[in-house]
């Protein structure tokens, strides 16, 4: 039995449809449902997917044959696991909507919230799924109308402003890529002589001029990095995530920055090697920027979100430092990194609900401590957690930081000593948070209490899937290896293999061509597996 | 005796046909109000307005393979003159909807009203099909000094007065202007035909003719004062605003056509070979258009004003389509057109259904909460607001999609990313009627509801006071009843919602209906 990757886009749409017919009551269920079913095939197309064979499960039709815009699905190592990360992340959040509402308020406009959720999820797993480029960006703005709405209408108290400001804000960048994307295709047509087209595949093959290169990469990287968000574009950032629901924000900041993290590999290194190599430093600059902006804002502010929010940007900025070390393994890195963001900041945000209902409804460091005294089920979960968003070894995070530093360390070793100073700050702000929360004095309105088992429903499986990744982040590395080396493979081709500085055991630096056999991963590929006992 | 000698020209009855159900039934529309009953002025009229319109269409799909010069080559049938009087006749009959029960009892022009509506759209297919410039200013007067009434139809209304006559004295520049132009083209190259006019130009070379260029840059503000283009749209708002809401639909979106798409032909065939004379101006109208529509429609809070910003904007994005002078441009702009018309429409069924359900007139706060409140009103205004900004899945977003490729294909990559800076600032404005609408709870001041629920069909019930004792003010609010359902309204709004909705999703029969404008313009490539 095949894979329909068109029933695994259209699935949760079909179901939020669906349940605006159904009692108010039973539309969370129903969507729920949805949530699950999608959850499910995507497990199953995990299931039939096959290592060596590259893009599968393809769908291709013409869709706009007069824009040369087909309707092009396919999965390969790259987006594999971020489809099953949104599929896994639409589940939790969905239930805990269902389960505990969305904020404070009690949950009013039912129908709207569960539709929105759904064409949210629809428009993600397009924007992954995409294999033409027009149809990517489709869905890539597509993505932001279900947000906007869901932060408007039950979103915090400047919810209006934040919610336009993001949407402004990110669709500066898309609408910038919107031309490029245009561009890209005709340029690349009249070039080759061929009808338009957007195929990726076609496009990658006919490539475009290296002056056109220049300013397309640039508009492509100022969707990706504002969407991200990168230092010096952040600014939608801490409004937005102060004023997002939380089941939302988890949402989010999980997936839609991934998406923008997916979109340098699936598309700007492929098409735009030249200019990549070109641009390399300065989006090494933008974000070790990042990192260091984030981390410390992170060490700074008091608020819970936006602890997380800029602990991301940090983050994100090592997904994009390991995506532009044009290597393999920096590559492959930020790849695994980002799905293991997506694992970790998701579970943190519904931390933060609880925590924040129990001291008090304040979401403010200062009005917290102590939340673990008689909730140990709890702390010890969101010490897994919070262990593994600080790369500590023995999580799934670490792996990915180590191949990221890897990988630059073999390009730019400056950029590399400067970012291990950030695996050392993610350290220190996330202890800080975890320990002012946590432990120390009890504040006045805060009460430690236990978890509920609705809450574990959500929050247990994440966690689950967190540690069997740290006991075998190998299950995600082998399988997006040989796609993650076709995608750096032209950029490699430019840059000559590095000097020798292959330490034995490790993949040789990208020097394997795109579309060769692919190659296992040796087992000391991975640094040495620590047990999952960091949680107490 | 000389003039029963001279040949009269051969008539092509079936190539005008859709020009003779237009003006045939504007005379049978305006006869038909000057009957006694209110049954009939009020049901009949608009239902022969209706029908006509309906005929027209049916003449024009009738047509629909024919190309051919008619009436002695003034006026030809082609692919563009099609097109576009599809559109012309679409605006027609949603003008006909929205204004179906808008109008005050005691003044009754539903006569002249459709007249003028008919006769304007009449003067609008002969401006489309016009092949001389004789014909071109025919066309144009036609289509304006109808709309110029139709500005200061609401007699007791001292904003539709204003409108009106500001319309007339700057439409009134607008034309002496362009048949200025016109006359120094004439006399730079001894000829009012198009092709005339286009095969002078190649013979004798005279791109730095100063009567030309003069003549080209009178007749470029002509057309840009008529289609609202920057910096000519001074106007724009003003008229919007004060104009019956229905008729200022039909200008937003039949007028804009009508003005475009003669641009398109008088410079795209006339003065196809000069075209290194006006490309560069076309596109600073085009940048400037864009620029000043999207930064003067941001602090409006009049959906109206608004709504007119917006169409300066997306006049300019359209100008793009003009500027590269390839037969993708043509098409580009004619989709753009359609798109943009059906999108309009949504949205100004809408703001005509609040101006009637609430005393806050066009205002924004008239939206506030309708997404609760009327959801068949707020999703298809929603659906317009995010087309109109060019999101996915909608047909806005496939319309930008495709001038964008226009111009990049011609070489003019920067108006593509003009269009696409536009966009950005546009989303400021149109978010916040969306968020309005979704995000905002409806106004306490909401009077309590009147009297009695009008039943659907019914006339409006009050009436407003004695003639000699209402301001207009009082006048206007007579007409207003919160609990006002207009059934044709809601309809209107989720027909062309859906319709942006779908040419979003399955743009290839529009895309290939646009593609039939392109075919007009053997000489581009």
């Amino acid at each position: 039995m095949s894979v329909s990757l068109s029933v695994l886009l259209w699935l949760p749409l079909a179901f939020g449809l669906v349940a605006l017919v159904f009692p108010v009551r039973a539309v969370g269920k129903v969507s729920l449902l949805g949530a699950v079913l999608t959850l499910a095939y995507a497990i199953f197309a995990l299931a039939q997917f096959d290592t060596g064979a590259g893009l599968q499960f393809v769908t291709d039709e013409a869709w706009i044959a007069d824009l040369g815009i087909s309707y092009k699905l396919g999965i390969d190592g790259l987006n594999l696991f971020l489809v099953l990360l949104t599929a896994l992340l639409w589940v939790a959040s969905t239930l805990w909507i269902e389960l505990r509402g969305i904020g404070a308020h009690p949950l009013v406009r039912r129908r709207e919230l569960f539709f929105w959720l759904a064409l949210g999820e629809t428009a993600v797993l397009g924007a992954l799924l995409a294999q033409d480029l027009a149809l990517f960006v489709l869905f890539f703005d597509l993505m932001l109308v279900p947000f906007f709405f869901l932060t408007g209408i039950w979103g915090g108290e400047q919810r209006v402003a934040a919610t336009t400001k993001m949407v402004i804000y990110t669709l500066v960048g898309s609408l910038l890529m919107l031309s490029a994307v245009v561009a890209t295709g005709v340029l690349a047509s009249v070039q080759g002589g061929q009808p338009l087209t957007f195929d990726l595949v076609a496009l990658a093959q006919l490539g475009v001029s290296e002056d056109a290169q220049t300013w397309i990469f640039l508009f492509f990287a100022a969707a990706f990095l504002v969407k991200m968000p990168a230092f010096p574009l952040h600014g939608w950032m801490p409004d937005a995530y102060q004023n997002m629901p939380l089941p939302v924000l988890a949402l989010f900041s999980g997936v839609l920055s991934k998406v923008a993290a997916y979109g340098f590999l699936r598309i700007v290194l492929p098409l735009f090697p030249e200019a990549s190599e070109r641009f390399q430093e300065l989006v090494l600059v933008v974000a070790l920027a990042s990192i260091l902006y984030g981390s410390v804002m992170a060490f700074t502010t008091t608020r819970v979100r936006l602890i997380l929010g800029y602990s991301s940007v940090a983050q994100l900025g090592f997904i994009t430092l390991g995506i532009f070390a044009l290597n393999g393994q920096g590559a492959q890195g930020a790849l695994f990194q980002a799905f293991n963001h997506g694992l970790v900041v998701a579970p943190a945000f519904f931390f933060v609900a609880l925590l924040a209902a129990r001291a008090g409804g304040s979401e403010d460091l200062r009005d917290m401590g102590g939340l673990a005294f008689r909730a140990p089920v709890l702390a010890a979960l969101f010490l897994i957690v919070a262990l593994a968003t600080l790369a500590m070894p023995g999580s799934p995070n670490f792996v990915g930081e180590f191949l990221i530093l890897l990988g630059v360390f073999q390009e730019k070793i400056v950029f590399a000593i400067v970012a291990s100073a950030g695996v050392v700050l993610a350290a220190v702000y996330m202890l800080r948070a975890f320990i002012r929360m946590m432990h120390e004095r009890t504040a006045p309105e805060a009460s430690s209490l236990e978890m509920r088992r609705r809450d574990g429903l959500v929050l247990v499986p994440l966690v689950a899937v967190l540690l069997f990744l740290a006991v075998y982040p190998q299950f995600a590395l082998r399988r997006s290896e040989p796609a993650v080396l076709a995608a750096v493979g032209p950029v490699r081709a430019i840059i000559a293999p590095p000097p020798a500085l292959e330490l034995p055991g490790f993949l040789p630096g990208g020097q394997v061509p795109p579309g060769a056999v692919p190659q296992q991963v040796p087992p000391g590929a991975v640094p040495q597996q620590v047990p999952p006992g960091v949680g107490p | 005796m000389i003039l029963a000698q001279a040949p009269s020209p051969p008539v092509e009855w079936a190539g005008i046909s859709p020009l003779l159900a237009l003006f045939g039934g504007a005379v049978v529309v305006l006869m038909g109000g000057l009957f006694p009953g209110r049954a009939v002025r009020e049901r009949v009229v608009p239902g022969l307005a209706l029908v006509t319109l309906l005929i027209a269409l049916g003449c024009l799909i009738w047509q629909w393979d024919s190309e051919q010069d008619l009436l002695a080559g003034a006026l030809r049938l082609d692919g563009l003159t099609l097109t576009l009087s599809v559109l012309f006749v679409v605006a027609g009959i949603a003008t006909v909807g929205l204004a179906w029960r808008g109008f005050d009892r005691m003044e009754s022009p539903e006569g002249e009203f459709y007249a003028l509506v008919l006769t304007s759209i009449g003067g609008m297919v002969v401006l489309a099909a016009a092949q001389n410039f004789v014909a071109l200013f025919l066309g144009f007067e036609l289509l304006s000094i109808p709309l110029y009434v139709l500005c200061a139809i609401e007699l007791r209304r001292k904003g539709s007065l204003e409108s009106g006559l500001k319309y007339l004295v700057v439409g009134s520049v607008g034309s002496a202007t362009l048949v200025y132009g016109l006359a120094l083209v004439y006399g730079a190259t001894g000829s009012t035909d198009f092709a005339a006019v286009a095969r002078a130009l190649t013979a004798n070379a005279m791109n730095d003719d100063v009567l030309l260029l003069a003549g080209l840059a009178l007749a470029l503000v002509g057309f840009a004062f008529k289609a609202s283009v920057a910096p000519f749209h001074q106007w724009t708002p003003d008229v919007y605003e004060g104009a019956p809401t229905p008729v200022t639909a039909f200008m937003a979106t039949a007028t804009k056509a009508a003005a475009l798409g003669v641009t398109l032909r008088f410079l795209d065939v006339a003065l196809f070979p000069a075209a290194d004379d006006w490309a560069v101006p076309v596109a600073a109208l085009a940048l400037i258009s864009i620029v000043v529509g999207n930064v003067g429609a941001l602090g409006q809070s009049s959906l109206k004003r608004l709504l007119a910003y917006s169409s300066v904007a997306q006049a300019g994005y359209m100008l793009g389509g003009v500027v590269v002078g390839t037969s993708l441009g043509v098409q580009a702009i004619v989709f753009y057109l359609a798109v943009y018309l059906v999108m309009n429409l949504a949205a100004f069924a809408v703001v005509v259904a609040r101006e009637r359900e609430t005393p806050l007139g066009d205002s924004m706060d008239a939206l506030a909460g309708l997404g609760g409140s009327r959801p068949l009103l707020a999703w298809p205004m929603t659906i317009s607001m995010l087309a109109l900004a060019g999101f996915p899945l909608t047909a806005g977003f496939i319309g930008k999609f495709k001038l964008i490729e226009a111009t990049v294909q011609g070489g003019w990559i920067f108006v593509g990313v003009a269009i696409v800076i536009g966009s950005m600032i546009s989303l400021a404005y149109y978010l916040k009627v969306i968020s309005v609408m979704w995000m905002r709870d409806a106004p306490a001041v909401e009077p309590a509801p009147a009297v009695k629920i009008t039943p659907a069909g019914a006339p409006p019930p009050g009436g407003r006071p004695a003639l000699a004792g209402g301001s207009p003010e009082l006048d206007a609010e007579g007409r207003i009843d919160s609990g006002r359902r207009d059934p044709e309204l809601v309809v209107l709004a989720v027909v062309f919602g859906a319709a942006t909705l779908a040419a979003g999703i399955v743009p290839q029969p529009l895309l290939e209906w646009a593609a039939k404008a392109g075919e007009a313009f053997p000489g581009l490539f």
